[in-house]
């Protein structure tokens, strides 16, 4: 029963939403509809569980004092801060919590991302070599795409835009359609085989 | 340690410098390329321009501030766009960050063009659940999101009378920098509901979108911050992503440079080990 009750759950949600695509009428969109509605709650239950076990995890780190524990300080705080902010005055435009996300989080959010230039270039000085004949390909289109989708290509031959368009729109496009039918193939046999109960690693990771 | 062999171990260091001045110089001293909108812009554009006074568009934020100087200036740019057009706009987010985002374009536009909350846009929030969010605000707007951003129930607002579902939604736009986004947004909303689907999304995932542009799935496309350039030039408004563009440009060409000259040494010291 352990192992048939999830079974079932998982036969009979599947083949709910499989028939509400392709017969889009009650029962079945009313169907669609409540199991929507299931899935936004739960959803919301697991934010709440995620949230409760970093919490954890973090309050654990402070007892044991591992390396690097100050930062689980950091975390606390700023979680605490921002909860406590977005909890008693609210989220809109102009309180507290919209003064920290624009002030100190949008800020730091931005200054991490914005280091990925400088590891991006070196990583291209260090690591773009065209070793074999195909590295070699992805080497002279990544330079025409790269040159061609700012203005200084422009500059350099008037035609280097309409060569990276060419790229993006032809050999990219194909090769993202590959990659895409290849992808909804193995979600499409994956799914049918947790429908049919032929996969059941989800159930006890075995 | 030969020459080669010290041009192709050059300290970290003087890359990040060489990168640093690479970006700020054009920064305070703008060089002003000339940028031209190219097809799947010019495409984005035409689908807002083709909606008639008083429609309702659907902007969805799926960003976040570490993407932010790529997709805001395109978030700024389309209200501008739609509240000149006197289009209504609805906006939510499958990502909780695109929220205020969101909220601070629509308030700057509005700001300019007269337009006031719940007559002329509003901020539906942020919902748990990625694609399962789109299919039940496909089947029931009211019902998924009851209120606002700022927790107002949603039929206080003028804008909401009479929205019931994507049938009342007469273009659907996606501005994200990931999953949950425009994919899961042409999957549903084009794919099931036959609604118009356009998005913005950065540089580095745009080339994912192309087979959606050229089947005719997608409206039309935004792609990083040269696409917020383009839509820019194309509204003849001089915003962050044109300022930009004179940073980035140089950026591409350093590190297109890094790469040649790495590659010209690599390939003499190859040939001097034969």
């Amino acid at each position: 029963m352990k192992k048939q009750i999830p079974l079932i759950i998982t036969f009979i949600a599947g083949m709910v939403m499989v028939l509400q695509f392709f017969i889009p009428h009650r029962p079945f969109s009313d169907l669609q509809q409540l199991f929507n509605s299931w899935f936004l709650i739960i959803t919301v239950f697991a934010m709440i569980l995620g949230l409760g076990n970093l919490l954890k995890v973090h309050t654990k780190r402070l007892q044991r004092k591992p390396k690097g524990w100050w930062y689980s300080i950091v975390l606390l705080a700023g979680f605490t801060v921002m909860f406590i902010a977005g909890m008693v005055w609210g989220i809109e435009r102009g309180t507290f919590f919209d003064f920290l996300f624009w002030n100190v989080h949008l800020p730091m959010s931005s200054m991490m991302f914005a280091l990925l230039a400088f590891f991006v270039a070196s990583a291209s000085y260090r690591a773009f070599r065209a070793r074999t004949p195909e590295a070699t390909l992805l080497l002279i289109s990544a330079i025409l795409v790269m040159i061609g989708r700012v203005p200084l290509g422009n500059y350099i031959w008037d035609k280097l835009p309409l060569v990276s368009d060419w790229i993006m729109g032809y050999p990219n496009m194909a090769g993202q359609r590959a990659i895409m039918i290849g992808i909804a193939l193995g979600i499409v046999s994956t799914s049918l085989r947790i429908i049919l109960g032929i996969e059941r690693t989800y159930l006890s990771g075995k | 340690m030969n020459i080669i062999e010290r041009f192709e171990k050059v300290d970290r260091r003087i890359i990040f410098l060489l990168v640093l001045l690479a970006v700020i110089i054009p920064l305070l001293f703008p060089i002003g390329f000339e940028i031209k909108a190219s097809e799947p812009v010019q495409k984005f554009y035409d689908a807002i321009e083709a909606l008639i006074p008083g429609s309702m568009v659907l902007v969805s934020c799926e960003y976040d501030p570490s993407t932010m100087p790529e997709v805001y200036p395109m978030n700024q740019s389309l209200a501008r766009h739609c509240f000149a057009k006197d289009l209504k706009i609805i906006g939510m987010g499958l990502w909780p960050q695109g929220i205020p985002l969101n909220q601070a374009s629509m308030e700057q536009a509005a700001e300019e063009y007269q337009k006031e909350y719940g007559v002329d846009y509003v901020n539906l929030g942020y919902k748990a659940g990625g694609i399962v969010v789109i299919s039940s605000a496909a089947e029931n707007i009211p019902n998924t999101f009851p209120l606002d951003y700022a927790g107002r129930p949603i039929e206080e607002f003028e804008i909401m009378d009479g929205v019931r579902n994507f049938d009342n939604i007469d273009l659907i736009i996606s501005l994200s920098a990931g999953d949950p986004g425009v994919r899961e947004w042409i999957m549903i909303a084009q794919g099931r509901y036959g609604k118009k689907v356009a998005g913005g999304v950065t540089a580095v995932s745009a080339p994912a979108f192309y087979p959606y542009l050229h089947s005719g799935q997608l409206q039309g496309l935004i792609g990083g911050m040269k696409g917020a350039a383009e839509y820019e030039t194309i509204l003849q408004t001089s915003g962050t992503a044109s300022r930009g563009m004179d940073a980035q440009s140089i950026a591409h060409g350093l590190i297109i440079f890094f790469i040649l000259f790495a590659n010209f040494f690599y390939l003499i010291g190859k040939r001097r080990k034969k």
